[in-house]
Formats: C-alpha cells, sequence, structure tokens
C-alpha cells in the first residue's frame, strides 16, 4: 500500500532513469540517466530542445510509461514497483494533466470536462459537476460553464483543462506544452492562472515548454538535453 | 462516468443515427424476412392444422406432403377402422379442380371431400353461413380469400353460384380458412360431390382422417396403423412438420430468404462495426485523456459497451418497431394473411442483434485497450 506522507518535501524524484523504445537496430535510447526532483509549492519547468525526452520523462514520472531502468518515486512512493492497477488508482487521486491540445470531450460542457477526475473517481454526477463548476467561477468562466468545447476559445479551452486537472486536489500536476497551441497574451494569461491557482504548499507542478516567454513564472528551471537533465536553475 | 460515455456517444449525430439506423435496418430485415419465411412455410400446412376433428392422417406410403397425393384404396379406409384403439376413421378428398363464375373468372381451387356422414375436417370458423348446409344438394363452402379472389370487390354473399367440371355449385358459406401455400380458393364439400367437381379418376381418397379411442395417443395410433396397415400415418404435427421439410429440401424457398437474411446480417455487422470502429478512432485521443486521468480499462471498456448496447437496443427497438408496423399492415391483406411477426423471431433476432453489436464493439474495445496514455502528451 502506497502513502502520501505530507513531511515528504519532494514531490518527484528521478534517480538515473533510462527509457528505451524498441529493441535491435531499431532501439532508441530516449533517456540516458536521468536524475530529476521537484519539490512541493514550486513551478518547475522542464525546458529543452525538441526531441530531447522531456515528454517521456513526463510520461514516465506520470505513471503513463514503464521505465527501462532507475527509480521514480511520486512523494516517496516508487511508482515501478505498483502493480498497474494500483498505479492507475495512484494516478487518479494524486495527478492532474494539462495537455498541449486539452485533450476535452467535445460533447460534454465546461463544467462536466472539468468534473471528469471526479466521475472517474466515482463521485455522482451532480455533485461533481458542482464542484467543477465552483472551480471555473474561480477560473473566470462562469459565462461559459454549460458551453461545449468547439465554443470556447483557444485560452478558455485551456483554462477548462486546468480546471478538470485541479478540480480532484491532486498533489502533482504535469502540464505538457500548455501554452504551445496559444498566442502570447493568452498563453501569458493561462500561466498567470497556473501559478496561481495550481501552486500550493503540498503540491507541484511540472510544466515542458518550449516558450521562453513565459519563463519568468518558474520557480526552477530543468534544462534537458540528449536523454539528461543537464543543469537545474532555481529561480525564486 | 456512464453519462460520459453517453454523451460521446450521443455528441456525433451523424455517427449516432448512422449505428441506429445501420442495427434497426438489419433488425427489420431480419424480423421481416425470417418471419415471412415462417409464415410461408406455416402455409404449407395450414390445411392440416385447420382440420380439427381427427389427430391422425393416414396416407399412401408415397404421399410425401399434403399438395401431391397418391390415392388410397377404397378397402384401406376398412382395414384402418379395423385397427384396435380407432375410434372413426373418415375418408378425406382433395383435388385442384378450376372453378368458373358466371362472370367468367376462373381459378384453380383446393377443394377437400368430406365424410359425407360426418362432414369431419369441416372449416369451424365460419364467416358466414353454416357448414352443416353442405348437406343439401350441390353446395359448397369457400374461404374468404378465395371468393374475393372470384368475385373482386363484391360483398360476401352466399347462394352465388360457380361451375367446377360442368356442375353448377352453389356457396352455403364462406369460412376463415388458413391461407394456403399457394393462393388457391379453399373450398369444402361432401365427399361424393368433391370427387365429381375433379373428373374421373379410378381412386380419389387422398387421406383417411381418424380420430383415436380416449387413453390413446396420436402418435401411438399412428405407429399402430402403419404396423397393421403397411400405410404412411402421421399425426396431425408431424405431418405439418413434413410439409415444412419437404419445401425446405425441396425448392429454392429456404436459399432465397437465406441469402436476404445474410445480407441483413452481413450489412448490420458491417456498417454498424465499421461506424462504430472510426468512431472509437476518432475519440482516442478522449479515451487517451481518460486513460491518463485514470480511467481503467475495465471501466473503459464498460464504457464502450455500454454505447454499443445502447445504439444497439434503440436500433433494435426501432426495427422491431418497423417491423411490428410492417405485419400490422399486411396482416390486414388477404394475400398476406397469417403471416405475422412471431415472439419466436423477435427474440431470436434480438439475440443475433446482441451477438452482432458485441461484435462491432470488439474492434473498438481492443483498439482502446492497447492505447498508450502517454500518446495523449503528443501533440
Amino acid at each position: 500500500m502506497n502513502t502520501i506522507s505530507p513531511t515528504d518535501t519532494l514531490a518527484v524524484q528521478c534517480q538515473d532513469v533510462h527509457k528505451h523504445f524498441g529493441e535491435g537496430d531499431g532501439r532508441v535510447q530516449v533517456l540516458r540517466g536521468v536524475n530529476f526532483e521537484v519539490s512541493q509549492g514550486k513551478l518547475t519547468f522542464l525546458v529543452g530542445p525538441s526531441g530531447c525526452g522531456k515528454t517521456t520523462l513526463i510520461s514516465v514520472i506520470a505513471g503513463l510509461l514503464d521505465t527501462s531502468g532507475g527509480d521514480v518515486h511520486l512523494f516517496g512512493n516508487n511508482t515501478e514497483k505498483q502493480a498497474p492497477n494500483e498505479r492507475i488508482d495512484f494516478r487518479r487521486r494524486n495527478l492532474g494533466f494539462v495537455f498541449q491540445q486539452y485533450n476535452l470531450l467535445p460533447a460534454l460542457t465546461a463544467a462536466e470536462n472539468a468534473a471528469v477526475p471526479l466521475l472517474a473517481a466515482g463521485m455522482k454526477r451532480r455533485e461533481a459537476v458542482d464542484r467543477a463548476r465552483a472551480l471555473l467561477v474561480k477560473l473566470g468562466l462562469e459565462q461559459r460553464m454549460n458551453a461545449y468545447p468547439s465554443k470556447l476559445s483557444g485560452g478558455q479551452q485551456q483554462r477548462v483543462a486546468l480546471a478538470r486537472a485541479l478540480v480532484h486536489e491532486p498533489r502533482l500536476i504535469v502540464c505538457d506544452e500548455p501554452t504551445a497551441a496559444l498566442d502570447h497574451a493568452t498563453g501569458e494569461a493561462v500561466m498567470e492562472l497556473l501559478a496561481s491557482s495550481a501552486v500550493h504548499p503540498e503540491r507541484a507542478v511540472i510544466v515542458v515548454t518550449h516558450d521562453n516567454r513565459v519563463y519568468h513564472f518558474a520557480d526552477a528551471i530543468a534544462h534537458m538535453d540528449d536523454g539528461r537533465i543537464t543543469h537545474t536553475e532555481q529561480r525564486n | 462516468m456512464n453519462f460520459v460515455a453517453l454523451r460521446m456517444l450521443t455528441g456525433d449525430r451523424a455517427k449516432y443515427l448512422g449505428l441506429i439506423f445501420a442495427i434497426a435496418f438489419s433488425t427489420f430485415l431480419l424480423q421481416n424476412q425470417t418471419s415471412i419465411f415462417a409464415g410461408i412455410l406455416a402455409r404449407t400446412g395450414s390445411q392440416i392444422a385447420d382440420v380439427t376433428d381427427a389427430e391422425v392422417w393416414v396416407m399412401d406410403p408415397a404421399t410425401q406432403y399434403f399438395e401431391e397425393t397418391k390415392a388410397l384404396k377404397d378397402t384401406d379406409l376398412l382395414r384402418i377402422r379395423g385397427v384396435a384403439g380407432v375410434d372413426y376413421a373418415v375418408r378425406l378428398f382433395k383435388g385442384l379442380p378450376v372453378a368458373r363464375t358466371p362472370a367468367g373468372r376462373f381459378s384453380q381451387a383446393v377443394v377437400m371431400g368430406l365424410d359425407d356422414a360426418t362432414l369431419i375436417g369441416a372449416p369451424r370458423k365460419m364467416l358466414m353461413g353454416s357448414w352443416e348446409r353442405l348437406r343439401e344438394p350441390n353446395s359448397i363452402v369457400i374461404d374468404k380469400a378465395g371468393y374475393l379472389l372470384l368475385f373482386p370487390d363484391e360483398p360476401l354473399e352466399l347462394e352465388r353460384t360457380l361451375e367446377m367440371n360442368d356442375h353448377l355449385v352453389r356457396i352455403v358459406g364462406i369460412s376463415d380458412a388458413s391461407a394456403p401455400f399457394a393462393s388457391f380458393p379453399i373450398m369444402h364439400a361432401r365427399y361424393s360431390e368433391a370427387v365429381n367437381f375433379q373428373g374421373r379418376e379410378r381412386s380419389q381418397m387422398a387421406f383417411v382422417l381418424v380420430r383415436p379411442q380416449a387413453g390413446i395417443t396420436p402418435k401411438e395410433m399412428s405407429q399402430r396403423i402403419e404396423a397393421e396397415t403397411g400405410l404412411r400415418a402421421r399425426t396431425r404435427d408431424e405431418f405439418r412438420w413434413d410439409c415444412i421439410r419437404y419445401y425446405l429440401k425441396h425448392t429454392g424457398i429456404p436459399v432465397n430468404f437465406g441469402i436476404t437474411i445474410a445480407i441483413a446480417l452481413i450489412v448490420g455487422l458491417v456498417v454498424s462495426g465499421q461506424t462504430f470502429y472510426l468512431f472509437t478512432v476518432e475519440n482516442l485521443k478522449q479515451f487517451g485523456a481518460l486513460k491518463a486521468i485514470g480511467v481503467t480499462n475495465w471501466r473503459l471498456m464498460g464504457m464502450i459497451l455500454l454505447q454499443a448496447l445502447t445504439v444497439g437496443f434503440i436500433g433494435y427497438a426501432l426495427g422491431t418497431g418497423m417491423a411490428a408496423a410492417f405485419f400490422e399492415i399486411t396482416a390486414h391483406k388477404i394475400a398476406t394473411r397469417g403471416i405475422v411477426l412471431l415472439w419466436q423471431n423477435v427474440v431470436g433476432v434480438g439475440v443475433l442483434m446482441f451477438l452482432v453489436v458485441i461484435g462491432a464493439s470488439l474492434l473498438s474495445i481492443r483498439r482502446v485497450l492497447v492505447l498508450e496514455p502517454a500518446t495523449v502528451f503528443r501533440g
């Protein structure tokens, strides 16, 4: 049984993490011994050139991919040692995601989309949607609760995605290029919202980004290249 | 998550309606064709079923089905009566003379010649007149469909006349006989008169109708008759099934219906399967996001099955409604009377369509199960 100790200050701890895809001549080594730490209460950026392994690393951290070697600890739990169902359950309770393409369900309203993690956890629909609505109000979408994704702007969709990532109060939020599909002003607004609403003393936020115009929001920036973390800057 | 699954399903109106239409169309075709098939085959023995006065039919061993008979000898009747356990045994003539109206319309007709003394085998469902009046000279009872065939657009009336083999006969009753396999009028007359309507043949007794004494089953009776006379004796149900099997074996009916039924199944499976698969493929990103969020494979499988069963149920209900409406309309037509939507077909097609939607959803389920949730991070 994995438990989360509130005294752990490290949300994420990767030790010598390796990951490759394929075998033989087709084998591609993506992560080459990553050592990476993310503290609670911090907004940590993971940056680096395309193909350096950022997406693979956050997939491994989120438990969406298995490692080929090394250990990944989330809040003190070695996720590599978790049984598949245990890992899914852990992810459902403790992780929130913000995707580059939002990945909202087009048939659900903004409030319903934001409620999905609560529904996945078995909460009743009405209660889940009410909680999502309350969060959307905080994120400035009170006028767009019943709108479908196709009727929302990119910035609004990303705010719904942010609400979906926050609604079940996870302890780690993983954001993949959250501003890539947005213009600068909207991206800046989304990052402001992320920094103000997601960062919490008992929560960590990892943002993978190429967008150096939003680096000023970061508490720490981990630079990655060729499957390794080359250095980490502490900003605040 | 059930509501999420249903909203995903109904969110894409075109595919949702396409799925329902494919299943409804397939259901309608299957129920329609299987019911017509069953109805037509049931007609091959409908005159046997109409005879409620006797449980055992005795015939020449060469007679395989109702429409084509080899005549029995007059002495056979006496031999049958001599079998222990026979309560009564009466002759039955079956012929196919041509009947002509005074206006010149004509049609071949199925004439059943009943035992003069007892009138056993007479139609019990009378719409007008009485079968007792068959005792009057030159009288016949004709079925309603046959009457309307010979006297189209005219009201049902007794005392109209027909000519058969130079014999003028009067209609003394109109029956509600079950529809025959061919759309010929069904006429009942006394044996002694019916043989004259057909024209001379050396021997004309097609069947002997037997009722066993109390305590003897029809099956037991037929076995005794066969053992003691060497004739072929069948219970009413056995003889009906003999006729059905004969048509199944010797006609193209099962092949023709089989092809349509197979096409309906294939269309249902392919169209619904393909549409459902495309629906899933187009939602793979969403399924990936749900997987990443922490929805288990079992839950996703349940969502897909719920979607499949929902469209399956709605499509099946619509298709069954269409089939019921079709048969409600055609059941009142003379030509298609008696062909109804059987509950066995409704249940059977329901099971088939359940298998179709489950089959259609299997590919989709597989696609979602093997989906790597990490794909959601790929833009």
